[in-house]
């Protein structure tokens, strides 16, 4: 038996299968892909590692940057964090927590008539500042703000 | 494959509010369990939304965001009926990609 004729054919009936999902729109590999996962600021151990990781090395402290935590958070493990920015063409909003270990907690990049705003429910290790980061027309800004950890929940 | 993911899109005005609460556990990789050994990371690291066919929000996750996350955006120039998905990948290659519509 022809084994290689046969290994062509397999491949052929494979990719042609494959090639008519992508055009059915069973496959959109368009929409799974996000952007690269940026590991160097994400496992950056400190605040100033993060803020370089992401570009924003130095951001300018702004009022119009809301940051929404709450001031005593019972459960350190689920706090929730709400960011609205007022500077015109915000384009990502970041937010780190300054005293975890690894302080970059998320980034989200906004196009196609989404708000500059974000909302997410965060882990924090203990008191510490919580940032946020936006980023708009090309610079960084800032805004920060401490949100106190009751460890074990007796309101300490 | 994880469980899905419970989507909400709805229409204020002229400002959709999208809701996601994704089905994680988003281990650190930090946290040690009952035997004193370290559980491995295991979190979500990239998430997208797109409504209409476009891209709306293109995000990145740590390991520091809560089990179970949930997460809000505000978008303008939806309209009643568009196709809402939402997709995350996590550290593992783990993916999974859910849809709602704008309601």
């Amino acid at each position: 038996m022809n084994t290689t004729r046969r290994t062509v054919l397999k491949g052929a009936t494979a990719s042609g299968v494959l090639a008519g999902l992508i055009a059915a729109g069973a496959l959109r590999p368009t929409q799974v892909l996000a952007s690269e996962w940026n590991k160097a600021a994400f496992e950056a151990k400190d605040t100033a590692g993060a803020l370089k990781g992401i570009g924003a090395a130095a951001p300018a402290d702004s009022k119009d940057l809301v940051l929404k935590v709450p001031d005593i958070a019972e459960n350190g493990a689920v706090v929730p964090v709400d960011v609205v920015s007022n500077i015109p063409k915000t384009t990502s909003i970041a937010i780190l927590v300054e005293k975890n270990p690894s302080p970059l907690c998320a980034q989200f990049e906004f196009s196609n008539g989404a708000l500059p705003e974000a909302s997410a429910r965060i882990k924090m290790g203990q008191t510490s500042m919580v940032k946020a980061v936006a980023k708009a027309d090309g610079k960084f800004y800032t805004a920060q703000k401490e949100v106190k950890v009751t460890v074990g929940g007796c309101g300490g | 494959m994880a469980d899905p993911m419970k989507i909400r899109a709805q229409l204020k005005g002229d400002v959709a509010e999208i809701r996601v609460l994704m089905s994680h556990a988003m281990e650190t990789g930090q946290r040690k369990d009952a035997a004193g050994a370290t559980v491995p990371a295991h979190f979500i690291q990239s998430m997208t939304i797109d409504v209409g066919g476009k891209r709306v929000v293109d995000g990145q996750v740590g390991g520091s965001v809560s089990r179970n996350p949930v997460f809000g955006f505000k978008m303008k120039g939806a309209k009643a009926g568009d196709k809402v998905v939402v997709s995350w990948i996590d550290n593992k290659g783990e993916k999974r990609t859910d849809e709602a519509a704008v309601a």
